[in-house]
């Protein structure tokens, strides 16, 4: 029965991901292609005074991008710091320094990392038009450079990559805000709430008192979910029954995360002409999700170790609506994609099941990752992909038409580069600073051992890859992580999107080659089992020495 | 155009941008969401209040500790999973225990759970489903095991001098199929559960 229904859910799920792969990757398409403004949108453009019609270079692009967000983290900085003057503050103080900026950090690159509690931080006015804000706009941004690296390749001999702009705008307005507000409805219908009611006292049916939370939740569920930002409006993010009040809530809300980064291989395809290239990498992504749903979801159920074991089942950290399965399917879909919400704790997964969405995470967030971000993630892999096949058998790579040469190559290793040296020095640091050592050790780890460690491995590969999930046990508030992570967080956005915009550059220069009989067609399965492999080769080489000593050890051990 | 005149540019179009995107998306998107819910789903939008005898007394969707002052149990409700949010059920400080699977404080507070639930309830410790030794993630959840409902009949039914014949029907009704019969597992809400039993009990 539960390996029935199990199978039922997923069956959904994927029902209706592939119901909209195509409407969805369409009109994407069509919003990054169109030559017509709507009247909104031109009132907009003369607001802020840009000339639509004006093409950028991939710096010019790049510079928007930055801008943009410097902005976004200023602001939403600004906002914390002040929240004692706001209106809807609950009488809560400003945010101190340190934790507004590792917010800002966090939610202007789309990571949603969370040091606080929000209940016991951040009124409503922070929460809808500073971090829900940064869901909107840091969702548009991904898309906007996934959709110019896209530009990339299916244009030649040009210096330009679009408008930073119009893509902001029309992600914005024409995909997010209106799918956020029908998402929104849904959720209310489920039980989520909007009001503005603060907190309430009642009696309960035994005579003591509980304190109800209120607040616009539905509104920042909707779009957390829906853009892959993943921060909660409550501590316990989507486990909270007000986040997420049943199991078809649960499902919805993950059919939210998924339905972008799902659709845009076919809006890939479209946009290069040949849609069987969407399909390839439409392949491989649901590969990996495939495979490492199934994993966590049979590591779970079995349910090994000490305490699981003990009490009968994994159900630490779960809630009763949601069951196992229901948790597992979450939680893989939150750390493939960048969303990092979670249903579950992580934190209390058997050890094994723990290293899943870590494991996940460290694949770069491809299967099928962040808006936009899962995207380019995987072309850059592609990148790689045809550079191997190129080596063995010595022609010069090509991808889409693009020679791959060693500017491409040197860029797409940066951009490899960057998250797992991130990772790895964040968590080496974190251990090899003797005073920071101590408080690290002393204040954050809350599970001893090897499990300690997992906590700030899993804390670093998060922040990293712009996830926003935890091993919720770590204390994160402390001067070390709040600066750490967020700088990490900052990098792990703002590096790889300007090898991207840079890769992208290059491309759009190059004239489009014909594809010759010594062409690899990178359709076919063949090259969909290349990707696979290059994509875990890059992954498990880097950090299985670390997962060893974390969950691997605690597992096995 | 020269770069630091262009960089300035792009800054104060950066600016206004977000300025006109603040406003539209986190002003104006949450008050028309919370427009629509306040009209067409007050119910749901304002938390799905449990009211008897027109006095609230908790959320269908939050759950609540049947507990004395000193966090012993109250034998003549049902009760429901151990929480790690605050002192337990703490609406204001949500919270699972992040405890990991070998943690030696987790460990024991199993053990201990399961010799009080058997103790409690008069069972065999084999008898104490998961749900009842394991902390939610929330610290909220609303729902226990029709198991560990079904678990507990005897000695409500014998605290309040109930028949436990009816108890355990009035626990049978209470029982929540999946969502759609297939999506996450059977469940007994235990506020509505204790509310019914109140009832039953006049």
């Amino acid at each position: 029965m539960d390996v029935l229904s199990s199978v039922l859910q997923f069956g959904t799920l994927a029902l209706i991901l592939a119901l909209l792969h195509r409407p969805l990757g369409d009109y994407m398409a069509h919003i990054y292609t169109s030559t017509k403004d709507l009247r909104v949108e031109r009132g907009f453009y003369r607001l802020i005074g840009v000339d639509a019609r004006t093409e950028q270079t991939w710096q010019s692009y790049l510079r928007s991008v930055l801008w943009f967000s410097a902005v976004g983290l200023l602001l939403l900085y600004l906002l914390q710091r002040a929240q004692a003057i706001l209106p809807f503050a609950l009488g809560l103080p400003a945010v101190p320094e340190g934790l507004s900026f590792n917010t800002a950090a966090s939610f202007v690159a789309n990571t949603n990392w969370q040091s606080y509690s929000p209940e016991l931080t951040m009124g409503y006015t922070v929460q809808a038009a500073g971090l829900a804000v940064q869901n909107f706009v840091s969702a548009a941004v991904g898309l906007a450079v996934a959709v110019a690296l896209v530009r990339g390749f299916a244009r030649s001999r040009t210096g330009t990559l679009g408008n930073f702009w119009v893509d902001l705008t029309r992600g914005t307005l024409r995909l997010l805000l209106p799918m956020a507000v029908v998402a929104g409805v849904v959720l209310m219908v489920g039980g989520v709430i909007q009001n503005l009611n603060g907190f309430t006292e009642v009696t309960t049916l035994s005579g003591a008192t509980q304190t109800i939370p209120g607040g616009p939740v539905a509104s920042q569920e909707a779009i957390k979910n829906l853009g892959t930002n993943g921060g909660g409006f409550f501590n316990v993010n989507a486990a909270h029954p007000f986040e997420n009040p049943t199991a078809w809530t649960s499902l919805f809300q993950v059919v939210l995360m998924l339905m972008i980064p799902f659709s845009l291989p076919r809006t890939f395809g479209r946009m290069v002409g040949d849609k069987r290239q969407g399909y390839a990498i439409l392949s491989v992504m649901s590969f990996f999700y495939v495979a490492s749903l199934t994993i966590l979801t049979l590591l779970e159920r079995a349910g090994a170790g000490t305490a699981p074991q003990l009490a009968g089942g994994a159900m630490e950290g779960k809630e009763v609506r949601f069951g196992v399965f229901g948790s597992t399917l979450f939680g893989t879909s939150s750390t493939l994609t960048s969303t990092g919400a979670v249903n579950s704790m992580h934190d209390s997964y058997t050890a094994v099941g723990g290293m899943m969405p870590m494991l996940n995470m460290m694949l770069g967030e491809i299967a099928p990752g962040g808006v936009g971000a899962g995207l380019y993630g995987i072309l850059i892999l592609a990148i790689i992909a045809v550079f191997v096949a190129g080596l063995l058998v010595g022609r010069t790579p090509e991808y889409l038409g693009k020679k791959i040469g060693p500017t491409q190559i040197k860029l797409a290793s940066l951009y490899i580069l960057v998250m797992p040296t991130l990772v790895l020095v964040g968590t080496a640091l974190s251990f090899a600073i003797p005073g920071i050592r101590d408080d690290v050790e002393s204040t954050s780890i809350w599970n001893p051992g090897n499990h300690g460690l997992s906590e700030v491995l899993y804390a670093f590969t998060s922040a990293a890859n712009n996830n926003g999930s935890a091993f919720a046990g770590l204390t994160a508030n402390t001067p070390w992580f709040n600066t750490a992570l967020g700088v990490v967080i900052l990098l792990g956005r703002f590096l790889p999107m300007a090898f991207v915009l840079a890769l992208a550059g290059s491309l759009a220069a190059q004239d489009t080659v014909p594809a010759t009989s010594g062409t690899l067609p990178t359709h076919r399965p063949l090259f969909v089992g290349l990707l696979i492999g290059v994509t875990v080769i890059v992954t498990a080489l880097t950090f299985f020495p670390v997962l060893a000593l974390g969950p691997l050890a605690e597992g096995l051990l | 155009m020269s770069a630091p005149r262009s960089s300035l540019r792009t800054a104060g179009v950066a600016v206004r941008a977000m300025l006109v995107l603040t406003v539209v998306l986190g002003i104006g998107y949450p008050l028309a969401l919370l427009g629509a819910g306040q009209l067409a789903l007050p119910a749901q939008a304002n938390g799905s209040v449990v009211s008897v005898d027109g006095e609230p007394v908790g959320s269908a969707l939050i759950g609540q500790s049947f507990a004395d002052a000193d966090g012993n149990p109250l034998p003549k409700w049902f009760q429901p999973r151990p929480s790690a949010a605050g002192d337990g059920y703490d609406g204001g400080a949500s919270s699972g225990s992040n405890l990991g699977p070998e943690n030696a404080d987790l460990i024991a507070a199993i053990e201990e759970r399961r010799a009080q639930v058997a103790e409690f309830d008069g069972v065999d410790p084999d008898e104490v489903p998961v749900d009842a030794v394991t902390a939610s993630g929330s610290g909220l959840d609303p729902h226990i095991s029709p198991v560990y409902a079904l678990l507990q009949v005897d000695r409500v039914a014998q605290e309040r001098g109930l028949a436990p014949d009816d108890v355990r029907a009035l626990v049978e009704s209470a029982i929540e199929a999946p969502d759609a019969g297939y999506l996450g597992d059977s469940r007994v809400n235990v506020l509505r559960l204790n509310v019914a039993l109140q009832e039953l009990d006049g």
